[in-house]
Order: C-alpha cells, then structure tokens, then sequence
C-alpha cells in the first residue's frame, strides 16, 4: 500500500476506502456463508478445510473492522463489519461440546456438585420445614380447632379430625379401594408433577427477595403437613400414613428443599455478597442455582411418578417405607458421596 | 433548545446503551443493550406463538381422545402444555443464536455479562425466573378477581409490588430483567445487516465533471454525511429533491444538474474529505463541531 497522502480532495486518494472495501470484500461474504451454515445446521455442515477457514476470516473481519472504524465513514459498511464480528465472535468463543457430552456431565458432575455446593441452605430449609411440621403437629395434637386454620376445607377433601378412622384408612389408598381408576393414574401423576414443579419454581424465584418468602412457603409447606400427621396419628394411622408419604415423599419433600435452598442461596448472595460486587454474586448464586433447578425439575417427575402409579399400585405399608428409603438412600448417596475429581 | 444541544444529547444517548465487550484479539465489538420496547416486542412475539402452538396442540389431543377414547391424551397435553411453557425459552436460547423466535425477528440475543460463554445454567435460571416475572401480576389480578372478601386495596398493592419485580428492567441503565440479573446475562442488539453497495465507489464511475471547493465541503460533519448516505441509500426522489436544495441553499449553488448526480458527487467528496482527516486524527462529529 502507498502511503496516502493526497494533494488536492477531488483527486483519487492513494489509500481509498472504496478500495479497501474491493480487497476484502470476498473475505467477508465467505465469512458470511460460512457462519449462516454453522448457524442452521451446526459444525457438522462444515468440511474440515472450512473449519480451519473459519478462524482465519474471523480475524481477517475483525482486522477489518478495525480498519473501517479507524477510516471509513460508510455506515453501511461499518453497520455490517460490527454485526458480522458479533455474530462471528459468538459462534466461534460460543463453540461447545455436543449436547450429549454436556447431558453426560451435568448427570455425572455438574447436578451433584451443584447440590453439593447449597447444603448449608439445604439444611436450613429442612429444618425450617421441620419447625413448621412440629409447630402443626403440637399444636393440632393438643386442640384439633387448629386444624382448620391450616387447611382449608376443599384441600382437606374430607380427611379432618371429624373423619372416622376408616375414612382415613380408605384415603391412603388401598388401591381400587380409593375410588381410583387405575386408567387415571398417568394423568393424576401428571398433574402431580406439573403442579409440584411449578411450585418449586416460584419458591426458587422468589429467593432473590432476601429469601424470605421462599422460608415462608417451606414454613407453610410443613404446617400443613404437621398438620395431616396430627390428624391420622390422633386416629392410631401414624404408621400406615407414613408409608403413603414415605414413597414418594423423600423424593418430593427433598425436591422442595432443594428448590428453596436454591432461593436462599441466590437471597443470601444478594444480602451478603462478600468480597465480590453484588451483581457479580448474584450472578454466580443464580448458575448454582439454575443448575440445582434443573435437577429439581427431574426429581419431581420422579416423584409424580411414585406418586401417582407407585402409590396407587402398591398398598403394602412395608414396602412403601422401603422404596421411599431406597429413593432417599439413592439422593444421598447421589448427591453427597465423596467422589474422585473428574478434572472436566 | 439549539439544534446541536439536541444533537448532542442524541449522540450521547445512543453513548450510553454501547457497553465496552473486548475480545481476545483486542477489538472492542461495542455491544448495544437491546432497548426496552424491543424486549417486549420480541416477549409478545413468544408469547403469541406459544399460545398457537397450545391451540393446535390442543385440538389434536382433543382429535386424538375422540379418537382413542384413551386418557392418555389428557396426560400427554398436560405434561406438553408444561414443557412448552416451561422450556420454550431455555430450548431456543441453548441454541447456536441464543434467542428465541421473538427475540431473533427483533434481531436481539441473549449474551453472558462477563464476556464469556453463555452456559446452560445461566439460561435456566433467566427463564425460570421469568415465571415469577410474568405470573406473579396476573395471579394478583385473578385472586382479586376471585376473592371479593379481600380488600381490594391490599391486591393493588400486591399487584403493583409484584409490577415493580416484572418492570425491574425499566429501572437500570443495562435493560437488565430480575432473570438477567441472577442469570448474569445482558440482551444486546443481534441484528443482521446485510452489505449494501458501495455508494461512493459507484459515483467515482459516474460523476467526472461536478466537483466542490473545499468551503463548500466544509460546512458538514460525519452526522450529515451519514443521513445523507442515508437519503441517497433510500433512493426517494421526494427526500432526494428536499435534501439537494438544502445543500445548493446552503452552499449556493445554483440548480444545474440532476438532484442524484448532485447527491452522489458532494456525498463522494465529502466522504473523501471527512476521510481524509480521519485519516489525520481529526473526526468531526457533526456541522456544529469545528472544523
């Protein structure tokens, strides 16, 4: 290139923008062509040859992008050279393993770690889950009035301090003897599962205010659960009403805790952010976070499962309270077994 | 107000939503915060095609328990009607463009805050909050609707709580949502622009005889020159004429030739001269700068 100098502005300039534009013109359209079929169809749809292409232009359009600002003033050109290198920029630092290597390794890593990493909130919301239990529990125990306060009546379906004990057997689900019709049982776990996810996902979300709902909601939970055991315990059922919790319940109880220990964390990063900016800890609070959601949303199906079929299918007492301890024995030793680094 | 303090407070306008984004090679890419209209435009395009999506989806279950006469149909559209909710926005912005249908028509794209990879749990967490945003107003509005014995204004207040959570995005500078914010994301401008023709090559072609003395350059800066690459990109004759007599008013020349050839020649020679002292470190911004 000659240096570009020019007398008079009529004249054709030495260095032209015009030209500069002519020379890499080609580069930028193969840029073009290259990134639109990485964008539909994937690194698949590049042969090898121009997939070692694609850096080179890379540089070759940011370099011009460089150039352009720093001489041009055609803004259709510069509108142009931006937006390809954002595009480029992304695909190409945006490149990730395949979707199964990564399902691979947040079932293998990410998801426990991730649980792992929130067990101090865990244990917090277990705990106030705890409380709430025992807070119904003694309270319906001592004055079954209170009871009423807890549950409303359309929730309750008839199983109050009022029911007989038979009624309350019939309501823990001796299979056909509920009135379950076993053809409805895909839909009642549905439901089940959709509805509890749901749930857990506003008790996660509104973690970030502090993650004072979210205790609140866990608190709730457990009341109206204390409130149940005081029923069928008061009835001499404890041990048969165990077992129908139990089954599922691990799964579905430790779902929620985990979902609320996923609030609290993102609440807690924003209260106490330590040595990072506020932002930058609520930030890294809500990948955890994202992640232990994740896993929440498959436990629950898990659960809806249980739930629904498990349940209605298997009314032996016994065998409820062993399922609902191997599940639980399985989370545990899923998420909290010490484990050799994978380095990944 | 004077023109140039508007000017002035444009430019620095459009200033304010570029955020500094260096990549490795050492190019700042100046990404642009998506503004907060494009957000909820691209928000009701998802919102319109989930729901068509559910209605189609819909009347096939509805066809297929006809049909089969089986309940599972009813378990499929419930756990369908979830995943759709739930997973059509983490679905589309895992992918490649990182946007949703919506938010790809309006040309935006969700981009991680630090600069680095967007990560699968980043985009969960931005959607799952987004639950909170969107439903938390509207299940204020239907317990009010339900439940006549509650004070109306303990709902309002609840509802207009809950707004500030969902309006969140109003009230910072990085248009950041409550799910931005923990997911540590932004959402830029992502659009496509597609190379138009060099305009001012092609006039060095066609205009030989018409040329400009430098005073008559010197009265605009790059603002103009680029509204008026604008115009001639435009090719309105209406907006062509109106801009042609301007300049020949301004510099005072008289109305000799046709208003493109006209355009064309003092777009080109501006272009050259304003080039040429970029090229010398002097970018004047617009006809109110100094020359």
């Amino acid at each position: 290139m000659r240096p570009s100098i020019s007398g008079s502005a009529p004249a054709t300039p030495a260095f032209s923008t015009s030209r500069f534009r002519a020379e890499r013109e080609a580069d930028w359209i193969a840029f073009d062509a290259l990134l639109a079929r990485l964008e539909k169809k994937g690194a698949k749809a590049l042969s090898s040859e121009e997939l070692l292409q694609l850096p080179l232009l890379y540089r070759a359009t940011l370099s011009s992008l460089s150039i352009a600002r720093a001489t041009s003033l055609d803004k259709a050109l510069l509108d142009h050279l931006e937006a390809l290198s954002i595009r480029g920029y992304f695909l190409i630092y945006g490149v990730r393993q395949s979707r199964l290597d990564r399902m691979k390794r947040f079932l293998l890593h990410d998801w426990p770690a991730a649980v792992r990493s929130v067990w101090k909130e865990t244990l917090l919301i277990v705990l106030i889950l705890l409380l709430g239990t025992l807070t119904s529990w003694s309270l319906v125990t001592h004055n079954p009035e209170w009871y009423y306060n807890f549950i409303p009546e359309e929730l309750a379906g008839g199983r109050d301090p009022r029911a007989s004990a038979e009624f309350l057997q019939g309501t823990l689900g001796h299979g056909r003897a509920a009135g379950e019709q076993e053809g409805a049982l895909h839909m009642f776990a549905t439901y089940l599962f959709t509805h509890n996810s749901q749930v857990s996902i506003m008790s996660f979300a509104l973690g970030f205010a502090f993650g004072i709902p979210t205790m609140m909601l866990e608190y709730y939970q457990g009341i109206s659960l204390g409130a149940m055991i005081a029923v069928f315990t008061s009835k001499g059922l404890g041990f048969d009403f165990g077992g129908w919790l139990f089954i599922h319940g691990t799964t579905e109880l430790f779902a929620a805790a985990l979902s609320g220990a996923a609030g609290l964390r993102i609440g807690a990063a924003v209260v106490f952010p330590g040595a990072r900016g506020r932002l930058q800890a609520a930030a890294d609070a809500g990948r955890t976070a994202g992640k232990v959601m994740v896993g929440v949303i498959i436990m629950l199906l898990a659960a809806g499962l249980l739930e629904g079929f498990g349940r209605q299918l298997i009314t032996d007492t016994l065998l409820r309270y062993g399922i609902g301890t191997l599940m639980l024995l399985f989370w545990l030793g899923y998420y909290y077994l010490p484990r050799p680094e994978t380095g990944i | 107000m004077t023109t140039a303090a508007v000017n002035a407070r444009a430019q620095a306008l459009r200033k304010s939503k570029i955020r500094q984004f260096v990549t490795p090679e050492g190019v700042d890419l100046e990404l642009r915060i998506a503004s907060s209209g494009l957000r909820l435009g691209a928000l009701l395009i998802d919102i319109c095609l989930i729901q068509l999506i559910l209605l189609s989806f819909t009347l096939l279950m509805i066809w297929v328990l006809g049909a089969s006469q089986s309940s599972i149909a009813i378990s499929i559209w419930m756990l369908g009607a979830f995943l759709l909710r739930t997973f059509w926005f983490i679905g589309f912005e895992l992918g490649q463009r990182a946007a949703t249908p919506g938010k790809r028509l309006v040309g935006i794209r969700v981009v991680a805050r630090d600069g680095g990879r967007l990560t699968a749990d980043a985009v969960v967490a931005r959607n799952l909050i987004r639950e909170l945003e969107i439903f938390l107003p509207l299940t204020f509005i239907g317990f009010s609707a339900a439940e006549e014995m509650v004070n109306w204004w303990t709902m309002l207040a609840g509802f207009v709580w809950s707004l500030t959570l969902s309006l969140f995005l109003l009230f910072n500078r990085d248009r950041m949502r409550m799910g931005d914010l923990i997911a540590g994301t932004w959402v830029v401008m992502a659009e496509r622009v597609t190379l138009d023709r060099d305009i001012a090559a092609a006039a060095e072609a066609a205009a030989g005889a018409l040329t400009f003395s430098d005073a008559e350059l010197a009265v605009y800066g790059i603002f103009e020159l680029q509204e008026l690459e604008r115009v001639i990109r435009a090719a309105d004759a209406r907006a062509m004429r109106e801009v042609a007599d301007t300049i020949r008013a301004k510099i005072g020349r008289p109305v000799a030739e046709e208003d493109d050839v006209f355009l064309l020649s003092y777009y080109r020679q501006l272009k050259a001269r304003l080039e040429r002292k970029l090229l010398f470190g002097k970018r004047r911004e617009d006809k109110y700068a100094s020359d």
